[in-house]
């Protein structure tokens, strides 16, 4: 119990410094690593809760596809960044402000929370006991059941947004020579074959 | 205090949340960090839905968690694409330079 309570206060609490860093970090190249640290130690929440497959879900997800988009994307543009955070003391009594009333009114809200006794009994997808059945596999007894089709619209989602991605971002450049190859083999009659006389020459 | 219930959870979700509202403020020029920020609030979102699922012993909470992860994902991805090719055209990612749609 003293583990669990000690690990949970470490994860907690190196996740929202982190998530503090992220948004108030000079240069966006440390944000997204910050991002990446909050992620993981978010994933060590979940690995408290017992939900290992979200967990390394989140890992892989966010940490080996998001963040590197970030950081590409980061890296890849030529922004001056010194520029973008212009005002950045201008908004910190307004945000200050609203930030504080929500915080204050989630926690209030969370900790004055109580559960009726019946509520763990009307449970759609009971938790199945550890020694049973592991998480992963009561996820995906009920993925591949009773959510397959939200399942498959969820991988459609995905589709679509790589096609789009693809196609916002691909562009035909007309400064670079590229080899077309099937424009050179359909280029017509430019090449033939000449019976040359012999001793004239063509 | 050391025996840990829904209510740390749920304090720490609130507080990550709070702090993705508080980053977009804070960077309101900068569309990467704002784009950060949703992640962050969407974070937080999941670690409600799981901890709900622990402590109701439920497992639709972790279901959702995941197609919530699924859609961060894809709008990550849509929502840098779109970025990459505002660059290429204007040369900026300022956020009030984005008003050519204004009538």
């Amino acid at each position: 119990m003293i583990i669990q309570a000690v690990l949970f206060y470490l994860f907690a609490a190196i996740a929202i410094a982190s998530s503090a860093m992220v948004i108030s970090a000079r240069n966006p190249v440390h944000s997204v690593l910050f991002l990446i640290l909050t992620f993981f130690n978010a994933a060590g929440l979940f690995l408290l809760l017992g939900a290992e497959f979200l967990a390394f879900t989140l890992i892989f997800v966010y940490v080996g596809a998001v963040a590197a988009l970030f950081l590409f994307v980061v890296m890849m543009l030529d922004i001056n960044f010194a520029e973008l955070r212009q005002g950045f003391l201008n908004y910190l009594p307004i945000g200050g402000t609203i930030g504080l009333i929500l915080v204050i009114e989630l926690v209030a809200l969370g900790l004055g929370w109580v559960f009726s006794p019946g509520a763990s009994s009307v449970a759609a997808a009971p938790l199945p006991p550890p020694d049973a059945m592991t998480n992963t596999a009561a996820l995906g007894a009920l993925f591949y059941t009773r959510y397959i089709y939200l399942f498959e619209i969820s991988g459609l989602i995905l589709l679509v947004a790589m096609i789009g991605a693809i196609v916002l971002t691909l562009r035909r450049r007309k400064d670079v020579r590229k080899q077309n190859i099937g424009a050179q083999v359909a280029r017509g009659r430019t090449v033939e074959l000449r019976n040359v006389p012999s001793r004239g020459g063509v | 205090m050391l025996v840990i219930g829904l209510g740390h959870y749920l304090t720490v979700a609130a507080i990550l949340f709070t702090l993705g509202i508080f980053g977009i403020f804070l960077n309101r020029k900068n569309v990467i960090i704002i784009l950060m920020s949703v992640e962050l609030m969407l974070l937080a979102v999941n670690i409600n839905l799981v901890a709900f699922s622990a402590y109701l012993g439920d497992l639709i909470g972790q279901i959702f968690a995941m197609f919530v992860l699924t859609v961060a994902a894809a709008e990550a991805a849509v929502g840098l694409a779109i970025l990459v090719i505002y660059f290429r055209n204007r040369g900026s990612i300022a956020v009030e330079d984005i008003d050519v749609l204004k009538g």
